[in-house]
């Protein structure tokens, strides 16, 4: 097993990938130290090198082999891993971007129920089922502690549009949920998943093995650059930036989605920080100030 | 212009792909069979990076509105040309009207037809490869369908002429067999399985199922024990379970160690299973031709090997490329 002199594991994915994992265990530290390797790696332009992928805890390089052997990438990562040490102290910029949500919706409900076969409980939706393996007494409890706290995006991938993200609450309050069984084989587009320690939204319909909470009302995909927030790229998030999920009903759902298929619907988004010394010394002032701004 | 009439299985555009937004989850995309593509450009004398179309298991029926340079390669299919057999691996003049038709694919996959100037769809991120799955690129991010009209592009090589005729030495021609080797790097996350377990990976054969498609091959066989252990915070239950992490393209993993899955270029670019290695560059396009109930050996290979054999196939690509200048 190769290590770079900080302890961090490497190992080649053949001639055309480099595969870095920080620790094995999910940490915010070690996202925001990935996150910040992966920025130094950009800014360093190493020729050659095509992809640099940040996940959780590891990220990974590809790159054309007969422009640079993946073999003198090492020295690289060491110098990237150097001026990047080990610190609690990151800051990183970040946007805040509201997200509005119909927990509990008439959509996802229906999908899951036609899974449950492959699901742990064959007779609670994966709401119910969420709430009371997270010591809820109903599934208004999970709503309000899904919502009440932001999440931040720590692994931007799967398919296009797709971000895992870690609700800024401590490890003791993490809501938790195992994946299902076996993946179902279809999931409605802007269908909001969570499992392990992570939410997504599902960028288009398809399969998946997360629980379904509820569903956007907004997209996080648009490959027409239908709305003007998705002007220069087809996918809206981006590593770091964090997500305020806000409880909507039915009507403004329908409010929303019109504006959505009329191209005149933006976002509430804000550049701001993520200050991991400050939320992990009081993640409830923490949250409070990053969340002023959205009133 | 040519018009599509039956479609064929899933016939898409490709080329030699999308780089550089892995990062987005958008997969490199572009021709499975990546040898297969090169030359069916070079025998119309086009551009490296020209596209084509890829066809699978059944192929399409086109028409050409005009005189047309073709060329056939990849899977060994029975083509016709307004009824006249056409030989594969070697530029043909299609006349204005003619039809190819495509009857069936015998060995192999994927077939790949290059068209003299390239399959002119819109070029998106750099590229002008279908990914179906998020629906980007290509003939409107989608496979071909019956009534497409595709035009002709203008990507030919400086230098070369339009003629029939041009073909590949029958030394450089593959054979597709029904039992491969295919060349892995161990690593990744192979510390996870048992040693038992990676000498079972490495000598025990693999059979392609039925579900194998762009995105990945799922194989049967002998199923791979994980090491026990506490799953790491994050991870999940599963003992093949980890954080979520980066899927490198041709990386195998083993859901709850039963199936393997091979990722291939419309890969998900990431996920929450443990990978146990990856399939060399050059032999992606070697288990791109394999269909179920097609066996597979995985052999183990250096770091040094998967690079030399992505060096001596460029090399060839790049001298079949000048040939077809002399």
């Amino acid at each position: 097993m190769s290590r770079l002199s900080d302890g961090s594991r490497f190992s080649f994915g053949a001639d055309e990938f480099v595969f870095v994992e920080l620790t094995e265990e999910m940490s915010l530290e070690q996202t925001l130290r990935v996150i910040a390797i992966t920025t130094d790696l950009r800014g360093a332009a190493v020729t050659g090198v095509t992809d640099i992928c940040p996940a959780h805890v590891s990220y990974m390089l590809r790159l054309d082999p007969l422009v640079i052997d993946p073999r003198q990438l090492v020295e690289h990562l060491e110098h990237a891993h150097d001026r990047c040490g080990q610190t609690s102290d990151l800051v990183i910029r970040s946007r805040l971007i509201e997200l509005p949500v119909f927990y509990d919706d008439p959509w996802t409900r229906e999908t899951v129920m036609r899974f449950r076969d492959r699901h742990q409980s064959s007779d609670l939706n994966d709401l119910e089922y969420c709430a009371a393996e997270n010591g809820f007494s109903d599934v208004q409890g999970l709503i309000d502690a899904h919502s009440g706290a932001p999440f931040i995006a720590t692994f931007i991938g799967f398919m296009p549009g797709n971000a895992e993200s870690y609700q800024l609450v401590p490890r003791e309050s993490q809501l938790q949920a195992p994946k299902y069984l076996r993946p179902r084989t279809d999931t409605p587009a802007r269908a909001l998943g969570h499992g392990g320690a992570f939410t997504t939204i599902y960028p288009v319909r398809g399969a998946g093995g997360f629980q379904l909470l509820g569903r956007s009302a907004v997209p996080v995909f648009d490959p027409h650059h239908r709305l003007d927030d998705f002007e220069a790229k087809i996918v809206l998030p981006r590593a770091g930036d964090i997500f305020k999920y806000r409880p909507i009903g039915m009507e403004e759902y329908w409010e929303i989605r019109a504006q959505v298929k009329e191209g005149r619907y933006r976002y509430t988004m804000h550049e701001t920080s993520f200050d991991l010394a400050g939320f992990k010394a009081d993640p409830r002032l923490h949250n409070q100030r990053l969340l002023e701004v959205l009133g | 212009m040519i018009a599509v009439g039956a479609p064929g299985l899933f016939s898409t555009i490709q080329d030699r792909g999308r780089p550089g937004y892995y990062a987005m989850g958008v997969p490199p995309s572009g021709a499975l069979d990546s040898f297969a593509h090169e030359v069916s450009n070079a025998l119309v004398g086009n551009r490296r990076e020209a596209a084509t179309i890829e066809c699978t298991f059944a192929g399409p029926t086109l028409t050409f509105d005009e005189f047309a340079i073709v060329a056939i390669t990849g899977a060994a299919a029975e083509v016709y040309l307004d009824g006249m057999r056409v030989p594969m691996w070697m530029s043909q003049v299609v006349r204005a009207n003619q039809t190819l038709e495509f009857r069936r694919i015998a060995t192999g996959a994927r077939s790949y037809v290059a068209v003299r100037g390239g399959v002119a769809v819109p070029s998106l991120m750099g590229s002008r490869s279908t990914y179906v799955a998020s629906g980007l690129g290509g003939q409107k991010g989608r496979p071909l369908v019956a009534g497409d009209t595709l035009d002709v592009g203008d990507l030919v090589l400086p230098g070369s002429t339009p003629r029939g005729g041009v073909d590949l030495p029958e030394s450089l021609i593959p054979s597709y067999a029904d039992a491969v080797e295919i060349r892995v790097v161990p690593g990744l996350c192979d510390y996870r399985l048992t040693p038992q377990a990676i000498d079972d990976l490495y000598s025990t054969p693999y059979t392609v199922t039925t579900e194998a498609n762009r995105t990945g091959y799922r194989l049967a066989g002998k199923p791979l024990d994980f090491t026990p252990r506490t799953a790491p915070f994050g991870a999940g239950d599963d003992p093949s379970n980890v954080v979520n992490l980066g899927y490198p393209v041709g990386s195998i993993q083993v859901p709850s160690g039963t199936e393997l899955i091979c990722l291939l270029r419309d890969a998900v670019t990431g996920g929450g299973y443990a990978t146990v290695g990856t399939i060399i560059s050059v032999d992606l396009d070697v288990i791109a031709q394999a269909k179920s109930p097609d066996v597979v050996h995985f052999v183990p290979v250096s770091v040094d090997q998967a690079i030399a054999a992505r060096a001596d196939r460029e090399s060839v690509i790049r001298r079949i490329f000048e040939e077809v200048l002399c």
